[in-house]
């Protein structure tokens, strides 16, 4: 099998030759290319250059094509901060107070370069790699976006104080993320990664989920014209796992905070879970303890397929050792093997 | 003196049931009806700190979600501070601390515990965000006892080292408390950081600088 029919396979609940592994790798393509991350993002060839290397050398079945999440506010009107040693993060907020809501925009896609850089990256990548890996696009989820463009703090005080100011604001995000999907399934993307971690139980509660994030996810992902997956950047969601299926999404990101075989479980036959390696801790394992945590992954959830081996947040930092995610590499295809009879 | 029999169980409950739901009239009822029969600090250390104490063993249990911590603790801080508004002489001015977000650029976590701190009575400067030299300065300055450190992002984390390193260079004696992602993802993390101690939640926060502070006096 390939990278994509072992993905397709595992999607559809089935057990494909080996569990698929997804090595989110970002920011490590411009320490493959001794470049900074700044000047690693500016330009779409070095991306591209950036994301093959790194599959070639941990033999990923999925490119990642994701920048960064402050991409997005860029293309608002914002702008990115970048350090030399984590994902850039996004600069002072673009809505001042909860009127501006009422004279925003969404931007067109073709308007910011920022978002056109990665559309061709994307294309790049697609003629590089043909059909043979997917490559995964990502959108932050119009719910979660409002973090980036009025702070988190005043985001929650709109949620609960100004319901049909919070409505304008999640149809102008909902314009603006089916656009950017569509543009990056257009582009070459096999499927689309929708971030939307306000909606996990980490954040708000279930009641308030499907008020809010539910129905926004609902009308989002029917309107994009590709399968998608859910991640909750390590939030929690075992509660939720039924409501997020009635989403339409295929797969879901989990966190390392919870147990990976109740979330199979609840997920069985919904979802694919894709998970939930701990990339915070994963700084300071060692080979022995990589390959300790895959397995105890894999023994949780590997079985019948529906399983992605991966990282808890959907973005390993920057600062895990090379020969850290070698090992998880190594671990995956040796104890990856179906029929996964190693497991009592 | 003896404390007002009103703070009851049933009482501390019905507080922190309208603080979860946001059910701001039952909040203000129960609160007025506190401080008319008690003195402002009493119904702070009595009511106030006890329910968010609740609400804090919530949050650790997975129970309740960031939302409601932060506007709950946002309420507390409201009435609270109509109670005893900042600068009032039954406020615990001691030890002087502040809160700062390290490096990265994630506010909500500092707001939080601010809000928690400042609903129980604690003064507290904000430094905002900060970077390490900047920081370093401003302890000095200030004559800091307890900093309170709030990151989302595990290089912001680990910049922590570098400021304890700096204070130490410097001789600068200082409890530093830590809170954010990066601790509740590596239990391990706020040692390795040079940290005195870490909180999973705002009301670790207050626990922690009232035994520091009992310490310190």
């Amino acid at each position: 099998m390939n990278a994509m029919q072992r993905v397709l396979t595992t999607l559809s609940h089935r057990e494909p030759d080996r569990v698929p592994l997804f090595l989110l790798t970002s920011l490590q393509g411009a320490r493959e290319l001794g470049l900074s991350i700044e000047e690693y993002f500016s330009r779409a060839d070095y991306v591209v250059e950036g994301q093959l290397r790194l599959q070639r050398k941990y033999r990923s079945d999925c490119i990642t094509c994701f920048f960064h999440a402050a991409i997005e506010l860029e293309a608002w009107g914002g702008s990115v901060i970048y350090q030399p040693d984590c994902p850039p993060n996004a600069g002072p907020a673009i809505i001042h107070g909860p009127t501006d809501i009422d004279k925003l925009q969404p931007p067109g896609i073709e308007d910011s370069p920022g978002l056109m850089r990665v559309l061709e990256t994307i294309r790049q990548l697609k003629n590089r790699v043909g059909a043979s890996i997917p490559i995964i696009g990502m959108v932050i989820s119009p719910f979660s976006l409002p973090v980036m463009q009025m702070g988190f703090d005043h985001y929650i005080e709109l949620i609960y104080e100004q319901p049909e100011r919070w409505a304008r604001l999640m149809a102008l995000n909902e314009e603006f993320c089916v656009a950017w999907a569509n543009a990056q399934l257009a582009a070459g993307a096999t499927a689309i990664g929708y971030a939307d971690p306000v909606s996990s139980l980490t954040i708000i509660p279930r009641e308030l989920y499907l008020k809010t994030g539910q129905p926004v996810a609902r009308r989002t992902l029917a309107r994009i014209d590709g399968p998608t997956a859910t991640h909750l950047a390590s939030g929690r969601c075992l509660g939720i796992v039924d409501d997020i299926a009635a989403t339409g999404t295929q797969a879901l990101g989990v966190s390392a905070l919870e147990d990976l075989a109740e979330l199979k479980t609840a997920a069985q036959g919904k979802l694919a879970l894709i998970g939930n390696l701990n990339g915070v801790e994963m700084r300071r394992w060692t080979t022995e303890r990589a390959e300790a945590e895959v397995k105890r992954a894999i023994a949780k959830a590997g079985r019948g397929g529906g399983f992605i081996l991966a990282d808890n947040h959907g973005e390993i930092p920057w600062q895990v050792p090379d020969e850290v995610l070698l090992a998880i590499c190594h671990a995956a295809e040796q104890w990856g093997r179906y029929p996964l009879d190693w497991i009592d | 003196m003896s404390v007002p029999t009103i703070f009851t169980q049933d009482l501390i409950e019905t507080f922190r049931e309208a603080l979860e739901s946001l059910d701001r009239i039952r909040l203000e009822a129960v609160f007025q009806r506190a401080i008319s029969s008690a003195t402002p600090l009493e119904v702070v250390e009595k009511l106030v700190v006890p329910a968010l104490e609740q609400i804090g063993q919530r949050w650790d249990e997975g129970q309740i979600a960031l939302s409601q911590i932060y506007m709950s603790g946002r309420l507390c801080e409201d009435l609270v501070e109509q109670a005893l508004p900042p600068g009032a002489p039954e406020r615990n001015h001691l030890p002087k601390l502040a809160i700062v977000v390290l490096n990265d650029y994630h506010m909500l976590g500092k707001r939080i515990v601010c809000s928690v701190m400042r609903a129980s009575g604690f003064e507290i400067a904000d430094y905002g965000r900060m970077d390490v030299a900047e920081l370093v300065e401003r302890i000095v300055i200030d004559k800091l006892q307890i900093l309170l450190i709030s990151v989302l992002m595990l290089p912001s984390a680990l910049k922590i080292r570098e400021l304890r390193d700096a204070l130490d260079a410097r001789g600068v004696r200082i409890k530093i408390l830590v809170g954010g992602a990066p601790f509740q993802f590596d239990p391990q993390l706020w040692r390795e950081v040079g940290a005195d101690a870490m909180g999973l939640s705002a009301t670790d926060a207050v626990a922690t600088v009232q035994h520091w502070a009992g310490d310190m006096a």
